[in-house]
């Protein structure tokens, strides 16, 4: 990650694993702690799995960056789904439209320092999620 | 002695199918271990599961769902399962997805619940 960024193509389970080396990996660059980095991930991987379950797949992009001497990763996950028709609703937990158990995004939220969304039919879905290292 | 799983080796010692999951298993990696190791169950008619996840860096909700249901496969089956060797980080973390992994015990390492699985046969 020499230029500070790394994007990752979501398309299938397997690039949802590959998102959450490129998560580890940026964590382990800004020296986070352990415990930051493993909910840093964990966010990643649910959100990353969202995007290719419920977006149609998409991509994610780590970007490094340094603000009054405390590093952070922010990760940008968009993709070119249909959108969350009621967003206040999908970050409850317990609801779920597929499979799963409901608690990703709401999960994901409670496991970063920043959590940004944005959704739209047209657009699909953006979530920032970022993390300093301590 | 070895289950057929790919890379993930699955081994049965003294009725306890014993598995430890990799870090880099992808969703669909996950599912086909959760399939292998019911079948090692009840070809075995084992008693016992022991899932070690010592090398996994991250449980998130699929995981947590798939440690969770395999638990319930196997009770239905009459076995007990436990997981040892999860990190303090990663148990952190569930409590921040919500994730009380209902029905799965725990134990410090896999020596440990073999032996609580053994003593707790008939
Ligand atoms: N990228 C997305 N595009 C469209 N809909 C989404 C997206 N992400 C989440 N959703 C919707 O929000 C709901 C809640 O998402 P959340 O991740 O919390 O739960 P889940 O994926 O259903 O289950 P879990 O993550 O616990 O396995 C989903 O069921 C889906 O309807
Ligand atoms: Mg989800």
């Amino acid at each position: 990650m020499e230029d500070g960024r790394t994007a990752v193509t979501l398309a299938s389970a397997q690039d949802v694993a590959y998102a959450r080396e490129a998560a580890k990996r940026a964590m382990t660059e800004i020296g986070a702690s352990t415990v930051r980095r493993t909910k840093f991930v964990t966010a990643v991987s649910e959100i990353a799995r969202n995007a290719v379950i419920y977006g149609r797949g998409g991509r994610i992009v780590f970007e490094i960056r340094e603000q009054g001497g405390v590093r952070s990763v922010v990760a940008e996950c968009s993709d070119r789904g249909p959108g969350i028709a009621d967003v206040a609703m999908a970050l409850t937990d317990g609801y779920s439209t597929g499979k799963g158990l409901g608690r990703g995004l709401g999960g994901a939220k409670r496991l970063v320092d920043r959590f940004e969304i944005r959704s739209s039919e047209t657009t699909g879905t953006v979530v920032i999620l970022e993390s300093r290292a301590r | 002695m070895a289950g057929a799983s790919g890379s993930v080796p699955i081994v049965t010692i003294a009725g306890c199918v014993v598995v430890a999951i990799r870090d880099d298993l992808d969703d669909q990696d996950i599912l086909t271990l959760q399939d292998e190791l019911v079948e090692e169950v009840s070809r075995r008619s084992a008693n016992g599961v022991v899932i070690d996840i010592s090398s996994l860096e991250i449980v998130d909700t699929f995981a947590g769902r798939m440690l969770g249901a395999m638990a319930q496969m196997a009770g239905m089956m009459n076995a007990r399962t436990i997981v040892v060797g999860m990190r303090p980080a990663v148990a952190m973390t569930l409590v921040d997805l919500g994730m009380t992994l209902e029905g799965v015990e725990t134990a410090l390492n896999a020596d440990r619940a073999i032996e609580a699985i053994r003593a707790g046969q008939a």
